[in-house]
């Protein structure tokens, strides 16, 4: 089943470092997690259930109303085969879709692609934050990066208003020929004629955007609410991207405290986001994918936990059907690969088959690389 | 001197430094590039700048209370240093064995990771992972205070191999294994830090490094094929002595001083741009035994490096965009405030000091540039340079006076394209700005007013050239 939604949104974010999935969705009513997670282990009267099994760290309470409506999916034991514990192999793994061979061309690059063959639109895929993330790289697709949309412009330091006009006239002139110098050049000139226009374009949408959700102090809560200024203005945006910065998910180390601060902050301003979006009528086309490129290992080390493989990734959403997709993975001691890392049992092809073919109307398998079975999440 | 000599000395000290003003270019052309390469090369214990004046005017950055602060103090030095290879290379063993005070959070021991890459940069490559692998920064922000010999954290050990020595692969081989990876983790257990000082009442204190026999795994370790009792120095030996590491160690010295290379996962399989090269540089890091001024005075010297086909064929990085236009226009030379906002620049570019995004640091090359990040560069840079109050930019105008009592468009573009490089436009390009030029008139500089017209388009054409794609090369 296609989703019949007209322009279908896709919003991505990576929780970078790898999160840690036994913590975030807790086996709580088996006894190897207590036996695995002696200091990190979240006392029981803190867990909130879903099933009797299975309950949400208390840090992610305020994502517990939408697994209620039905409008969470959660994504069990998700990864890839002979996963990497590296995690610039495995983020690139994730976001290329290749995990055999280095490969520079992102899905979402080709997903923009896919919708805006011509490249008609810059704005069809915007990132949030600093630097481009490969999930968006692709050889001639522009993507608009907003480290702060609140001050976005070019040359802004010419105050007065006709000379700017014809200074921007000027560099548009010098940026417009595409003059053989070789393929950087190349890029650097139509990366500065599509900011130029993006700029344009993006600079008004705090102007429409009217709302009085709060968002939290911190890097994710102003990078979710740029992004729902952003599909608030209807600029035919269809990709939307962010990253938590700084590896952060990475909690080798005094895990208990910092994981516990850091779901709070996703689930805080995931909620923020989609409230906003909601109140401001433009939920219907959005559907919000949420990962980390690995879990990690089942037993702690005394403060933190190292790189592992199966994990767990998040969609919510108006059109998304809530529930639990793919098995928690077993974590008898037989069933742990590599001394200590949960199997996966759901290709993160599958997750993204999903959202391709069911959500964005888009053929997943050139995409994606193959054919993966579709989940039922949409 | 031929201009040939004046571009090939300001090829130098673009890549061997942050760039410098066209008198200081004219005057090291004329002292010879021979000369030159070797005052570069041995700069001595010497700081480079006047650390006194700079704490006395700035108490604030002894302390680092914030990593900011820290940032400002970098950039400070990246300005002043009068060795600015030896700055420079802080600057390049930071993009490879980095750590982020975002985890560290506390500024003074990060930065101080910092000055030991200042004042060990150009020495032993194994001195300088001896020392990476004690420094306090780092064993915080890759968790080995958390490996212990009953609980290993291969953290450390796992990215020592793959981001800052070995790399993952070469030639298409795999370099290393998991058990490698193991087994060089165990041999770091026990290298921790001192019990820290609690940050009330008096805030932070610099971590320090303490080994902690009791909790070292003296066990039998196999490591890359050689068994003994290993400890992280006998690590680092049998690290320093492989092929993988010398091609590693060139590959980073030439993506950051010649040509730009792809990101190190991809080396396994992607070949060096320049095979040759890398080979030169690989045996005199063995012929030196590790040492990296040797490897550099072999770069600086070889044909690779003064090759015209890689002048301007890098791009810049946010450092050379920032530090290279502060030196050009000559502003904050000395102590003065707003140096801050300067200091940040870099981060709104995508590189913030001290703080890389993940442990492999920075993507450069074409990765510098996106929409986002050319926006802030071209402002940057072109508010600077339009900035016709500032020495640097009085200084050239006043040269450009010299052209004559009414140049040309052609000429007068030329002049300025001289001064900030010398630097090429494409034809197209400069077509744009030469008719910009003759829409306004006559550049004439005899009365008073004509002067002040002379400067404002002399500040608006440098403005305009700094916008281009051709500038965001060096």
């Amino acid at each position: 089943m296609v989703s019949t939604v007209k322009e279908p949104v896709l919003a991505v974010m990576s929780l970078s470092g790898g999160n840690d999935g036994m913590n975030t969705i807790i086996p709580y009513n088996n006894p190897r997690y207590r036996d695995y997670r002696p200091a990190l282990g979240i006392p029981e009267d803190q867990i909130i259930p879903i099933t009797d099994q299975l309950g949400l760290h208390p840090s992610m309470a305020p994502l517990k109303k939408y697994w209620d409506e039905g409008r969470l999916a959660i994504i069990q034991g998700i990864g890839y085969p002979n996963g990497s514990l590296s995690h610039f192999r495995s983020m690139d793994i994730w976001a290329t879709c290749e995990p055999d061979e280095l490969g520079l061309t992102g899905w979402l690059g080709s997903v923009i692609q896919d919708v805006d063959p011509k490249g008609e639109n810059v704005l069809t895929g915007v990132n949030f934050g600093r630097g481009l993330p490969r999930s968006l790289a692709k050889e001639g697709v522009a993507v608009a990066s907003v480290g702060d949309l609140g001050s976005y412009g070019l040359l802004t330091e010419i105050g007065a208003e006709a000379q700017r006009t014809e200074a921007l006239d000027l560099f548009g002139r010098m940026y417009a020929p595409a003059i053989g110098q070789g393929a950087v050049d190349d890029y650097i000139r139509r990366t500065g004629i599509e900011a130029l226009k993006g700029a344009d374009i993006l600079t008004t949408a705090p102007g429409i955007y009217k709302s009085e959700v709060e968002y939290a102090n911190s890097a994710m809560g102003s990078y979710l609410r740029d992004m729902a200024q952003v599909h608030n203005a209807d600029f035919g945006t269809r990709v939307l991207f962010t990253t938590a910065p700084y590896n952060i998910f990475d909690t080798h180390a005094n895990q208990a405290v910092g994981h516990s601060n850091l779901l709070q902050d996703v689930a805080s301003n995931i909620d923020s986001f989609m409230t906003d979006i909601r109140q401001l009528g433009k939920s219907d086309n959005l559907t919000l994918f949420f990962y980390s490129e690995f879990g990690r290992r089942a037993m702690d080390n005394g403060s933190g936990t190292d790189h592992g493989t199966g994990g767990v990734a998040f969609v919510i959403g108006d059109h998304v059907r809530g529930g639990l997709y793919g098995e928690y993975p077993s974590l008898e001691p037989e069933k742990l690969e590599d001394g200590g890392n949960l199997q996966w049992n759901v290709d993160f092809r599958s997750a993204y088959t999903t959202l391709l073919d069911r959500w964005m109307g888009l053929d997943a398998k050139a995409i994606v690389g193959g054919n993966y079975e579709a989940l039922n999440f949409i | 001197m031929s201009d040939q000599e004046i571009s090939l000395m300001a090829h130098l000290l673009r890549r061997a430094g942050y760039g410098a003003s066209r008198s200081e270019i004219e005057a090291k052309a004329d002292q010879g590039y021979d000369s030159v390469v070797e005052e570069l090369l041995n700069p001595g214990d010497d700081p480079g700048i006047d650390e006194d004046l700079m704490y006395r005017a700035y108490p604030s950055y002894f302390d680092k209370a914030a990593i900011e602060t820290g940032q400002t103090e970098w950039v400070y030095r990246m300005i002043n240093n009068k060795y600015q290879l030896k700055e420079k290379m802080s600057l390049f063993w930071h993009t490879i064995l980095c750590a982020g005070d975002n985890k560290v959070d506390n500024a003074r021991t990060t930065a101080i990771q910092i000055d030991k890459f200042r004042e060990m940069g150009m020495g032993n490559f194994k001195d300088l992972l001896m020392m990476l692998s004690t420094d306090p920064a780092m064993l915080y922000y890759l968790d080995n205070i958390e490996s212990h010999k009953t609980a290993v954290n291969e953290n450390y050990g796992r990215e020592l191999l793959e981001l800052f020595s070995i790399g993952v692969g070469k030639d298409g081989e795999f370099n290393y294994t998991e058990d490698d990876v193991k087994a060089c983790a165990r041999a770091f257990t026990g290298w921790n830090l001192a019990p820290t000082i609690p940050v009330f009442p008096y805030g932070r204190t610099p971590f320090e490094f303490r080994f902690d026999p009791a909790d070292h795994d003296y066990g039998e370790k196999t490591f890359l094929g050689e068994t003994g009792n290993w400890d992280g120095g006998d690590i680092v030996d049998i690290i320093c002595k492989q092929p993988a590491t010398a091609r590693f160690v060139s590959r980073k010295l030439y993506d950051f001083f010649v040509a730009d290379e792809p990101p190190v996962p991809a080396w396994r399989l992607s070949e060096p741009r320049d095979m040759d090269a890398i080979r030169s540089l690989e045996k005199a890091y063995f012929d030196s035994g590790y040492e990296i001024t040797a490897m550099l005075k072999v770069l600086f010297n070889s044909d690779f490096f003064k090759d015209e086909g890689v002048h301007f064929a890098k791009v810049k990085s946010p450092a050379d965009v920032v530090i290279g236009t502060m030196r050009m226009v000559g502003d904050h030379l000395e102590p003065k405030p707003g140096l801050f906002f300067v200091a940040m620049e870099p981060k709104y570019m995508g590189l913030d000091l001290m703080n890389p995004p993940t442990v492999e640091g920075w993507h450069m090359g074409r990765e510098w540039i996106n929409s986002g990040s050319l926006i802030d560069r071209i402002n940057f840079a072109s508010s600077m340079l339009g900035n016709t109050e500032l020495p640097g930019v009085r200084l050239m105008i006043n040269r450009l006076m010299d052209l004559g009592e009414s140049p040309s468009s052609e000429q007068f573009l030329d002049g300025c394209l001289d001064l900030l490089g010398p630097m090429d436009l494409a034809d197209e390009t400069r077509s744009q700005l030469t008719n910009h030029l003759d829409s306004g008139g006559a550049l004439k500089h005899g009365t008073e007013a004509e002067q002040g017209e002379f400067a404002r388009r002399t500040g608006e054409t440098l403005q305009m050239i700094a916008t281009t794609s051709e500038f965001q090369f060096g």
